[in-house]
């Protein structure tokens, strides 16, 4: 799954896409998942990051980031219909 | 280098709530780099703001109602132009372009006043009445529509329409109905306002995107900007948008600046459905009263048209920004009494 490469991200946490005119605005913790999506980084690799940095246990975040990326994908942020976890 | 000096005659002074585009054309022609203009407003009403603003405006003279014909518009054209010496004419309602067109050949051969407008033929084609079989002349989705001259043809639509619908007058305005009750109701709001034939259309839900764009008449288009409506009014009038980049609409406009070879500005109004199919809705034949978006966003497209009706070699833009946005405000001006009275009773001010 990745974002749609057109998404232009604030470092404020402001989320604009170029093709709808949508804007969103995401939480530190948002904003840094939508950057690693951004660079391509897989789940598995994002869940690793996150857990190393922040006090989160691995299945209880697995969750959370499938419930965020579905999200994004019913925005029509990402490319194409990829799964959560892909 | 220096700018040239031009007369250029404008309509379209209602900056009101469902404003016209003068306005913000004017605003565009301010702005040029080509052109010191010398602004001469053309205004139906006593009250169209424009009028009173002079750092916009020099000098405004009033016209003739287009339901008085083009002759009378002809005889005042022709008093102004004596004082004036219009080198220009920029119309921007639907309602007189009938008027300006039919007198664009006597304007450039009987005073040297140009006009940049579509040719009666494409204007009539896009007319709302027309425009399902231009949409498949031209290849573009267009939602099924039925065009009402009486009461009696409202009970019939139900056979060949699911309600909610589409209710719109001839030039403007648009009320969605969901029953023949309100059908009738709308009917009756817009033929008196606008005439008729009132046009039905079926309801296409999704979100509004438009396009600004102007062609030049060989089937070129010289720029587009689209943009998605960020707020509107209950009067369905953007108050805010946002220029977005979409190729597929563009490439509608292209397609039918192609096919059609349409001289002048457009706007096209679409539906964007949550599937992602375009309906074209509307195409207003003149610029949209947020033009003035498209010159934030690096397409002047009043000063490319005044380029194009001098005869000149206007380039294709190539680029314009994404994510500039245009926010209306209103603003109360103060104005003399001596003013008012002077635009009312003389006709110019």
């Amino acid at each position: 799954m990745k974002l749609k490469k057109n998404i232009a991200l604030s470092d404020t946490g402001f989320v604009f896409d170029p093709s709808t005119g949508n804007s969103f605005t995401v939480n530190p913790i948002g904003l840094e998942i939508i950057g690693y999506l951004k660079e391509g980084r897989s789940a598995e690799e994002i869940k690793q990051e996150i857990t190393e940095r922040y006090e989160t246990d691995g299945p209880g975040f697995e969750k959370d980031l499938a419930d965020f990326v579905n999200m994004l994908q019913k925005l029509k942020l990402t490319d194409g219909h990829g799964k959560a976890t892909d | 280098m220096a700018k040239r000096r031009i007369n250029i005659a404008v309509t379209g002074l209602n900056a009101i709530d469902s404003p016209g585009p003068g306005i913000p054309v004017i605003r565009a022609l301010r702005e040029s780099s080509l052109f010191d203009v010398r602004i001469i407003g053309l205004s139906y009403e006593a009250l169209e703001p424009g009028i009173y603003m002079h750092d916009l405006v020099d000098k405004t003279y009033q016209i003739p109602l287009p339901a008085a014909g083009a002759e009378q518009l002809l005889n005042r054209l022709r008093y102004i132009h004596e004082a004036e010496q219009l080198e220009l004419i920029i119309p921007n309602f639907d309602a007189e372009l009938f008027n300006f067109i039919r007198l664009a050949d006597v304007l450039r051969e009987q005073m040297g006043i140009r006009t940049f407008l579509p040719e009666m033929a494409q204007f009539e084609a896009r007319q709302k009445v027309n425009l399902e079989a231009y949409g498949k002349e031209h290849g573009l989705r267009i939602p099924k529509s039925r065009s009402l001259t009486r009461h009696a043809e409202i009970a019939a639509l139900s056979h060949d329409f699911t309600y909610p619908l589409m209710v719109k007058g001839k030039f403007y305005d648009a009320c969605i109905a969901y029953t023949p009750e309100q059908v009738q109701t709308s009917f009756n709001k817009l033929s008196s306002k606008w005439g008729l034939p009132v046009i039905v259309q079926e309801f296409i839900a999704g979100e509004e995107v438009n396009v600004t764009a102007l062609g030049d008449g060989t089937g070129q288009m010289i720029g587009a900007v689209p943009m998605r409506k960020q707020y509107v009014t209950d009067k369905g009038k953007a108050w805010s948008g946002i220029s977005i980049d979409d190729e597929r609409l563009l490439d509608m406009a292209r397609r039918l600046f192609h096919t059609s070879r349409w001289r002048g500005g457009l706007e096209l109004e679409v539906i964007r459905t949550a599937e992602e199919d375009y309906y074209l809705i509307e195409i207003n034949p003149r610029f949209p009263a947020w033009i003035y978006l498209a010159v934030g966003c690096g397409q002047n497209h009043p000063e490319a048209l005044v380029r194009l009706a001098l005869g000149e070699d206007v380039k294709p833009f190539e680029r314009y920004d994404v994510g500039k946005l245009f926010v209306r405000y209103s603003y109360d001006m103060i104005v003399e009494l001596d003013e008012f009275m002077k635009i009312s009773t003389q006709g110019e001010l």
